[in-house]
């Protein structure tokens, strides 16, 4: 079973494996510094579709058959799919798995759903409601664009903190046994607001909640940055992950050539006029499925902190001027040849 | 973390020193360049027509519809935020904006169809700035109006 440790962390007992990994993304991801590292490459963003919103639910639905084709699984081996994405009722994770014959769990936790995701199958795993799940998200810059700020073809200048919505998506394989990377733990996040209402700077917004989760964690499991290889954060960006790295230091941590964050690797902001990095919900899984899991896998990292964050905030709440609720989710990731 | 509020006291200080500064200059001088270019543009319409003999209200109605056709063609073709994004209030303050904000709405809900989509929700940019706009020149009216009595 399941152990509790501490405040908010808990150690899984099975060996829950990431059996296979499958990323997909759209033109201007193909074109960062990580584009050769997705399984797939959209040239066109809508995918052929004829809106964006049914554009993105393909490249969800592709990235989930590529991925259990990568795996040779067929559905029927497969018991549940699980994901989100930012779109109201999450209807891209919930359309596209409608073509999968799995049992389906649809979670929202922002730019975090997938780390939630993660996390909610593991303990399924753990607990053996489920043998082997798909855990997944998805997120698309035209869609979140058209939701959260203005028309695309709007001529307005974006804010000097504002990230770009990762048109990408992410999805895994997860089964108890099996060869592979493991997800041994997870710390799982509190909700913390420090009263910050800009929702063109959620980097800054949801630095605490990553810091609230990572310092949590090392404190529950005695542990520090010289007991990973690295910690991965999910879509902090320039600004985020700067200060984050930064209140790390003041609470007795140095992350120095230890701290990275998925936003801030996937774009080449200046470049691609990319704002301050990335964001999204499929920014951590497609650069976690196409980016660090093969490091994982060749032991080039033998043990890993990945650390989605999320703003839980709407456009009504945005609007009715609330902070912005911040949250961060933890997994443990490791591949050590000498595991228990 | 029992300590929230040292939490909080060290995301202060972290965020005030990671706060970017926005390029207040750059942003100032484009939008100067920008919006003035247009404003010449214009002038040199207005001229222009009332050399074919229009006279200056015609010449300026004519002028007023020619930017607005090409504020919208340049956001059909998908250049015009482009241009937006270096020139900010340079093209959001004259008529260009007014127009590109009805236009790429018009464009951006065409998707959710013709009656809820593209006609609920073109104006949804541009909308406040006619409910003010007409509001706030019916107020001045009234206020010159009584002005003009009591002069």
């Amino acid at each position: 079973m399941a152990r509790k440790v501490g405040e908010q962390t808990v150690y899984f007992d099975n060996k829950i494996t990431i059996a296979e990994v499958s990323s997909a993304v759209g033109p201007m991801e193909g074109n960062g510094p990580l584009g050769k590292d997705f399984d797939l490459v959209f040239e066109d963003d809508c995918l052929g579709e004829s809106t964006f919103e049914k554009g993105e639910c393909m490249m969800l639905r592709k990235c989930v058959e590529n991925l259990l084709r990568k795996g040779k699984f067929t559905q029927s081996d497969i018991d549940l799919i699980i994901g989100g994405d930012l779109l109201n009722q999450i209807i891209t994770t919930t359309f596209a798995a409608e073509n999968f014959d799995m049992m389906y769990w649809g979670v929202y936790s922002a730019c975090s759903s997938f780390s939630e995701a993660l996390q909610i199958a593991s303990t399924a795993i753990e607990a053996g409601v489920v043998k082997r799940a798909v855990a997944c998200s998805s997120s698309h810059f035209s869609t979140a664009e058209r939701q959260y700020r203005n028309p695309l073809e709007l001529g307005s200048q974006s804010k000097a903190t504002a990230q770009r919505t990762a048109t990408a998506s992410g999805a895994v394989v997860l089964q108890a046994g099996g060869s592979g990377p493991v997800i041994t733990g997870m710390t799982i996040g509190k909700i913390i607001d420090f009263d910050r209402k800009d929702a063109a700077d959620m980097g800054t917004a949801m630095a605490p909640a990553a810091a609230h989760t990572i310092l949590t964690h090392f404190k529950d499991t005695n542990t520090s940055f010289a007991d990973y290889d690295m910690v991965y954060t999910g879509d902090l960006a320039k600004v985020g992950l700067g200060i984050l790295s930064d209140m790390l230091k003041m609470h007795g941590y140095d992350p120095s050539g230890r701290l990275n964050d998925c936003g801030h690797m996937l774009f080449d902001c200046v470049k691609q006029h990319a704002d301050c990095g990335g964001s999204g919900a499929g920014c951590s899984s497609s650069v976690f499925c196409g980016h660090i899991f093969p490091k994982l896998k060749n032991k080039e990292l033998g043990r890993i902190l990945f650390v989605p964050t999320g703003a839980l905030l709407s456009t009504v709440s945005s609007y009715q001027k609330n902070s912005i609720p911040c949250i961060a989710h933890a997994v443990v990731i490791e591949n050590k040849k000498d595991k228990k | 973390m029992d300590d929230k509020a040292k939490l909080r006291e060290s995301f202060e200080k972290a965020a005030a020193k990671n706060a970017p500064k926005p390029p207040y200059f750059k942003h100032g001088f484009a939008a100067f360049t920008v919006g003035g270019g247009i404003c010449v543009f214009a002038q040199f319409l207005i001229n222009t027509f009332q050399s074919f003999g229009m006279t200056y209200s015609e010449a300026s109605a004519t002028e007023t519809i020619v930017v607005i056709f090409i504020t919208g063609l340049l956001t059909a073709l998908g250049l015009f935020d482009r241009i937006g994004r270096v020139a900010g209030a340079g093209t959001f303050v004259p008529i260009t904006g007014f127009a590109n904000s009805i236009v790429s709405s018009a464009i951006e809900f065409k998707a959710e169809g013709w009656i809820f989509g593209l006609g609920g929700n073109m104006f949804k940019v541009a909308g406040p700035v006619l409910v003010y706009g007409i509001t706030s020149s019916w107020v001045v009216g009234i206020v010159y109006y009584l002005y003009l009595l009591v002069a």
